[in-house]
């Protein structure tokens, strides 16, 4: 400790420094946890690099005619990324088919109807579904979904198809679309809900034309974060979706396919991962960039609409 | 009496309010949002029931031989004790790894850091790399642990080892595991703080014993979701070179084979689920139980903490 002496005559500036092992101990800890915080820009630019390296190689080193063709077959050198692309549209679209409506009716319900000991019981289900892991949700996609859903839908759906991929992303994405939904709706003052019942508003009316349209900044969030983590979404479409030697381009649903994430496992998996002619390693990390960049940009976007409600109320 | 008590009822008034008219509109849109909850619920207690029902053969028939057993083609005879070592690896990875590294950049962000755009420029940036895909941590693993590190890694198995894999999911769990506990250091009332400078703590102080004790319900809670949510990954495990077919070694605990060719339970269930024989459909139920009951646990942990602790609030 710093024990000046507190003689005023002799106080002066340096006595109230206070001791100097001490704050040699201070700066050092301050800086241990500088480092840290500097640890996840270091793994962003890792990240970037890695991938611009590559893509740079594939990009420069590509026939620019094998990107544009009849399907995806990196180890035979046809690199369609179109085929991908839609396969990964057709996978979120179906997804937030299931997770929007989903999302939002139990994120409605926990926010604006469920009584404090309801929820408490709710809203845990929902974080244990949040926590399954997307293996096991890949799996009873193809297990369960395509016999037991799909195939009732569709008697010439192959078992194998993008429609249950899709469901059981849909399934995953649900408690992330649900709680970034139900925290915005929470954020709404309760004046304005009471001020809607004063004017006799129902309930309804309160939830649909007060709550919802003042939170709507957050809804749309939760929507592009949902969209956002379903393009990212891996396992399920691997395991369900079939197609793991490549795919032709195709819009059938009902059918295999791929998207980019599904490809890229397809392509590292097997054994001693990634061998094949010419760029088909590197073909994979062109996919990986594309991915890379398409969620960047869908998070910086709902990012933007959840400042938004923060700053309003 | 009785007939006064009835008019100043609630549900009297009501009536007459409504002029006798019942809120359609509301009971549809109740009956919604209970359904969209409902549905989601139904397919978490359906998931559950049919990978249970799946693998109950399995447990209830062999389950010290399938925790101890080796990966195989024969369903009969396959085990997951390997691959329970790798998942157990992994999660010794992320707690010595990921927890120091996060605590200590949330400390940083909450405690330390100035108000200024380098500040603000970590944030965004954490907040990006919560949002990265897990197939692009996948490759980035890839590239920097299992090819770019290799000499650490493991040499004679290419870098595709649980040092590596460990190592990858630790960064990928990294952002997750700053985002939570600094919102849980954010929690922590500010007069505590100024309570402990007025008595001349400096600030290394004041957070160890005053901010640290507080929050550490709050930490613990992220730390212990964002582990439950490694040890579920697949993804990266794929690209990092996790093996699928046979494996000799891989069932020892000691830590010089860590170096060593590797498998995980989210890997098994992977490569299970896409085979065709009926008995691995079995099997692979069984792993998922195990995995679930392991990854559950922990979310369950979690939750019943942070429930506790925001009563005590």
């Amino acid at each position: 400790m710093a024990v000046g002496t507190l003689d005023s005559d002799r106080l002066t500036l340096a006595s109230l420094k206070g001791n100097p092992g001490r704050m040699r101990r201070e700066r050092a800890i301050k800086a241990l946890f500088l480092l840290t915080a500097v640890m996840s820009i270091v793994v962003s630019a890792l990240i970037v690099l890695v991938l611009a390296r590559e893509t740079w190689v594939f990009v420069s080193g590509v026939d620019p005619a094998s990107l544009w063709t009849e399907g995806w077959f990196p180890r035979r050198g046809l690199y369609d990324v179109k085929t991908l692309f839609v396969g990964s549209v057709l996978v979120t679209a179906i997804g937030m088919a299931v997770a929007a409506p989903l999302g939002l009716g139990a994120a409605v319900f926990l926010s604006e109807y469920a009584r404090p000991r309801v929820r408490r019981i709710l809203k845990p289900m929902l974080e244990i579904l949040a926590g399954i892991p997307s293996v096991v949700l890949g799996f009873f996609a193809l297990n369960w979904i395509s016999p037991q859903i799909v195939q009732r839908l569709n008697e010439e759906a192959a078992l194998f198809n993008l429609m249950a991929a899709g469901i059981g992303v849909g399934i995953l994405v649900t408690p992330l679309v649900a709680s970034v939904a139900e925290d915005a709706m929470r954020s709404v003052p309760r004046a304005l809900r009471e001020a809607s019942y004063g004017m006799g508003a129902r309930k309804v009316t309160t939830s649909v034309r007060v709550v919802i349209p003042a939170a709507v900044s957050g809804l749309v969030a939760a929507f592009i974060l949902g969209i956002s983590r379903a393009i990212g979404e891996t396992m399920v479409v691997a395991i369900a979706a079939g197609a793991s030697g490549g795919s032709l381009f195709s819009l059938d649903v009902f059918d295999r396919g791929q998207t980019m994430t599904a490809a890229m496992a397809a392509l590292a998996g097997g054994t001693d991962a990634v061998k094949g002619a010419g760029l088909t390693f590197q073909s994979l990390f062109f996919v990986g960039s594309l991915l890379f960049v398409l969620t960047l940009a869908l998070n910086l976007f709902a990012d933007r609409f959840v400042r938004r409600v923060r700053q309003r109320y | 009496m009785v007939a006064r008590s009835a008019t100043s009822s609630p549900e009297l008034v009501r009536r007459r309010l409504q002029a006798g008219r019942f809120d359609v509109a509301g009971l549809v849109f109740r009956v919604l949002l209970l359904a969209a909850l409902g549905i989601t619920l139904v397919l978490l207690v359906t998931l559950l029931a049919d990978v249970l029902s799946g693998g109950w053969a399995v447990l209830a028939g062999r389950l010290g031989d399938f925790l101890t057993g080796r990966l195989g083609i024969t369903p009969t005879r396959v085990g997951i004790g390997q691959g329970l070592r790798g998942t157990f690896f992994i999660g010794v990875f992320v707690v010595l790894i990921a927890f120091p590294l996060g605590v200590g950049a949330a400390i940083y962000l909450e405690e330390y850091a100035p108000r200024s755009r380098f500040t603000r420029f970590i944030d965004v940036n954490i907040r990006n790399l919560a949002g990265v895909p897990s197939v692009v941590y996948g490759l980035l693993g890839f590239a920097i642990f299992v090819k770019g590190l290799q000499f650490l890694t493991g040499p004679d198995a290419n870098g595709a080892t649980v040092v590596s894999a460990g190592l990858t999911l630790a960064v990928l769990v990294l952002p997750i595991v700053i985002i939570t506990s600094a919102e849980a250091l954010r929690a922590v009332p500010e007069n505590l703080r100024e309570a402990g400078f007025g008595v001349g703590a400096t600030r290394w102080e004041v957070v160890r014993h005053h901010v640290l004790p507080y929050a550490t319900p709050g930490i613990l809670t992220g730390t212990v979701l964002s582990l439950a949510r490694a040890l579920g990954e697949a993804a990266p495990l794929i690209l990092v070179g996790a093996v699928s077919g046979f494996l000799t070694e891989g069932d020892s605990y000691r830590l010089t084979e860590l170096r060593e060719r590797f498998t995980a339970m989210p890997m098994i269930i992977y490569t299970w689920a896409g085979r065709p024989q009926a008995g691995f459909r079995s099997a692979t139920a069984a792993a998922i139980v195990v995995l679930l009951v392991v990854v559950l646990l922990a979310n369950t942990v979690a939750i019943l903490l942070r429930n506790k602790y925001e009563k005590r609030r």
